[in-house]
């Protein structure tokens, strides 16, 4: 009995608390309201992302915001699938055929050949892939006028890192390293490299870096876009040999270098594909800047164009001068940044911007 | 690093000695476990397997968008709440069984048979490394190497089929070969050091996976796994003489793999109830100390029980790359090494058992992909329902006691109750 009186009790106060939490809307409202309301439209936009997930608060999440501003903006129906692993590629593409896809955005190099695959097999279906064109089954590309490829010459804007962690470095060493050994990871390398010699060479510097040999294409890798604990080894390894400046690109293996940072006094970290002190901001004190790739401007506008009608199979490459790759705010290290440093900075985007300069990377698209 | 835990350990035993007490009591307890697990009867396992399937209901109408906003007013208007959640579970579930039985959306019949053909496709490797590690688990032996011996199959198989230029079928055959000769090699590795010096094969099985891993991925590193002028880690295309031919044309991934797995389940059939090194395995499985005083010698049987294993694990590897992944790459395996032990309970280490439950998980992989891209139910909700099953299979006293079944043997239920 005493529990019956118990259970009336808390079962009143829940409905009180839920009752005061929403009124069930108007039934002429209710097309609107719940979350399986029906669309304005029938255009069907999907993504498949690498191992990486959409939640790895960089390039699968840029293209995923991407997705949803295009969402929200064109009222369209859209579906995901998160691939765990490579094998997951194909049937995931596959999978988003089936429920009827529109267009399809692969996220990743690594999805080179599974969209490649699916394209030929399905033409009529339209394709777009981030940092990437379709292959074939030996991982050459080829064109197909079904997939869009959406590549980024990130050397330019890694470049201007390459000059900043140069010029903010204090122990004449820098570090870099990268999650796979792809063209889409060691295009950052290279402009981050290249940028470093450039400081050098303008201001009489012999600031160094570990991590990655342009001339031979060698450098160190985590190994995959998953494991943290190795991007936080592997930075410690670079702090340990005196790096103070490290650029993860690595995905969501970044945080690990992020963690190691926080570890040791005076170190920071340059972020990568999207702005690391608004997605990370937890690290935004220890994070110096970004290079940004608007990747989920890029995918929107694949989208969009694609429900409008007008679906090329033209590459979009994202480049300094049309905004597709940039070196995100100073944030936090707004004011350590010396005025003279980022009039040089001016100086050299101009001038890359011109072609006066020309970033160089066997990866450029 | 290591997520899962071995079982519980004594000090490592020397099976040589006389005084060998301790690992008569470890050996015994994880038979007596190993007993429990595979003479459950059929009826739990599909208990296991609806209650898997409930409380997987619960939780994606707990995620469902929905139904969260029907839940904000649902005592306003119950309906709502109820028919959203009952829409977001039978949707879920029908959108699984289209993804991984048979598509009745489908506009041509091949879409609508696709689903079907992509689960017997991906359970084609776990068939084969779970009847491995059944063998393993027959004789005994906990063979959590699978792993490790897919990925060692997959990289010397691979190397076969890409490295090599041989007429057609003989190519082939000595891919697959050379699959299984690795698989058996690296878990003969663990039986040897058992056999030799006690040395647990949990531990040293588990061990050797990251060094497979790493191996491999050093191995793709090197330019003769790469691509020429690449220094991407993927090998190139296993030449097409040494591919396992596609059973029902291009548009399908299914291919002559399949049939390499049933074939697997009749040997090992045929191995463990007709043959006498089957029967040496099972003596030495169920009481090693009995088997020791028939004479038999219990530590040659190791090694032979952890070869057969890992040959039959190593095939696994090599049907995969040369079946369906056509290239090597670092994460060749997945997690088809692990999913593989899951499949050998679940199928209660028996080939029959096993074909079928490598099927069923297969089905719950492909159609909880197809179940995220069809409803956006994330995929993680399956994979906590193929940990449930697993979990209510391993527990078979939770299921009876939910349901209210009676322990089949009292004996048996006291035993691992203590």
């Amino acid at each position: 009995m005493k529990k019956a009186v118990q259970l009336a009790a808390v079962t009143a106060i829940t409905a009180l608390a839920l009752a005061a939490c929403g009124d069930a809307p108007d039934d002429s409202e209710t097309t609107t309201a719940g979350g399986s309301a029906a669309p304005a439209s029938d255009f069907k936009a999907c993504m498949v992302s690498d191992a990486g997930g959409f939640d790895d608060k960089s390039f699968n999440e840029s293209g995923f915001n991407g997705l949803n501003a295009a969402k929200d903006e064109l009222g369209i129906q859209v579906a995901t699938q998160e691939s765990q692993s490579e094998s997951d590629f194909a049937p995931n593409i596959d999978n988003l055929v089936t429920e009827g896809c529109n267009v399809i955005v692969t996220v990743g190099y690594l999805l080179g050949t599974a969209t490649g695959d699916a394209a030929a097999a399905n033409p009529d279906v339209d394709f777009a892939i981030v940092d990437s064109t379709a292959a074939d089954a030996d991982g050459a590309p080829i064109e197909l006028d079904n997939v869009k490829p959406l590549s980024f010459d990130t050397a330019q804007a890694a470049y201007l890192a390459g000059y900043v962690a140069a010029g903010m470095s204090k122990t004449g060493t820098v570090a870099t390293f990268g999650g796979v050994a792809i063209p889409s990871v060691s295009i950052f390398m290279d402009g981050f490299v290249d940028g470093v010699a450039k400081y050098n060479e303008d201001n009489g510097a012999a600031v160094k870096v570990l991590g990655w040999d342009k001339a031979s294409q060698n450098g160190s890798f985590t190994g995959d876009f998953e494991d943290q604990s190795k991007g936080q080894q592997l930075t410690q390894t670079f702090i340990d040999q005196g790096a103070d400046i490290i650029m993860p690109v690595a995905g969501p293996v970044g945080a690990g270098a992020l963690a190691a940072a926080r570890d040791n006094e005076g170190v920071s970290v340059i972020w990568v594909d999207s702005d690391g002190a608004l997605v990370n901001p937890e690290y935004a004190d220890i994070i110096l800047t970004s290079v940004m790739k608007e990747i989920g401007a890029a995918v929107e506008d694949a989208i969009t164009t694609a429900e409008a009608g007008d679906f090329s199979s033209e590459p979009y490459v994202g480049t300094l001068e049309n905004g597709g790759v940039d070196l995100a705010p100073f944030h936090d290290f707004e004011e350590q940044v010396p005025q003279e440093l980022k009039d040089q900075l001016d100086k050299i985007r101009e001038e890359i911007i011109s072609g006066e300069i020309v970033v160089e990377s066997p990866s450029s698209p | 690093m290591s997520d899962q835990q071995p079982v519980s350990m004594d000090e490592a035993p020397n099976p040589r000695t006389p005084d060998a007490k301790p690992e008569e009591s470890g050996v015994g307890r994880a038979a007596q476990v190993l007993r429990e697990v595979t003479t459950g009867s059929f009826g739990v396992t599909v208990l296991a397997f609806v209650l898997a399937l409930v409380i997987g209901g619960i939780l994606i109408i707990a995620v469902n968008e929905a139904v969260i906003t029907a839940a904000g007013y649902i005592f306003s208007k119950p309906s709502d709440f109820f028919n959203a959640a009952w829409t977001a579970v039978s949707e879920a579930y029908s959108a699984m069984f289209r993804g991984a039985v048979f598509n009745y959306d489908a506009t041509t019949a091949a879409r609508a048979l696709k689903p079907l053909t992509e689960t017997m496709t991906v359970a084609t490797p776990l068939i084969i490394a779970a009847l491995g590690v059944a063998v393993g688990f027959r004789a005994g032996l906990f063979n959590i190497g699978a792993q490790g011996q897919v990925i060692m199959g997959a990289a010397i198989g691979g190397y076969v089929g890409f490295a090599w230029d041989l007429p057609v079928v003989l190519h082939l055959l000595l891919a697959l070969l050379g699959g299984v000769l690795a698989g058996g090699v690296w878990a003969g590795i663990a039986g040897f050091l058992r056999a030799r010096t006690g040395a647990h094969e949990v531990i040293v099985t588990i061990m050797l996976n990251y060094v497979a891993l790493y191996l491999v991925a050093f191995l793709l590193t090197t330019s003769a796994f790469t691509r020429e002028g690449s220094n991407q880690p993927k090998s190139p295309g296993v030449k097409s003489t040494a591919q396992l031919p596609a059973l029902l044309g291009d548009q399908f991934r299914l291919n002559a793999g399949f049939l390499v797995a049933i074939l697997a389940a009749i040997v090992v059939w045929w191995l463990m109830t007709r043959s006498t090194w089957g029967f040496r395995f099972r003596a030495v499985g169920s009481n090693p100390h009995a088997a020791r005083t028939a004479g038999m010698a219990v530590s040659s049987s190791f090694v032979l029980v952890m070869v057969v294993s890992g040959a039959l694990t190593g095939l696994a590897g090599a049907v995969q790359v040369l079946g369906t992944e056509k290239a090597l790459t670092g994460g060749i395996a997945g997690s088809i090494g692990f999913d593989a032990i899951t499949v050998a309970l679940l199928g209660r280490s028996k080939p029959l058992g096993i074909f079928f439950a490598g099927l069923l998980y297969a089905g719950l992989n492909v159609g909880g992909r197809a179940m995220e891209g069809a409803t956006g139910t994330p995929i993680n909700i399956v994979l906590v329902i193929q940990s449930l099953v697993v979990l209510f299979i391993a527990a078979p006293p939770l299921v009876r006691a939910i349901f209210r079944l009676p322990a089949p043997n009292p004996a048996l239920a006291k035993g691992v109750s203590a």
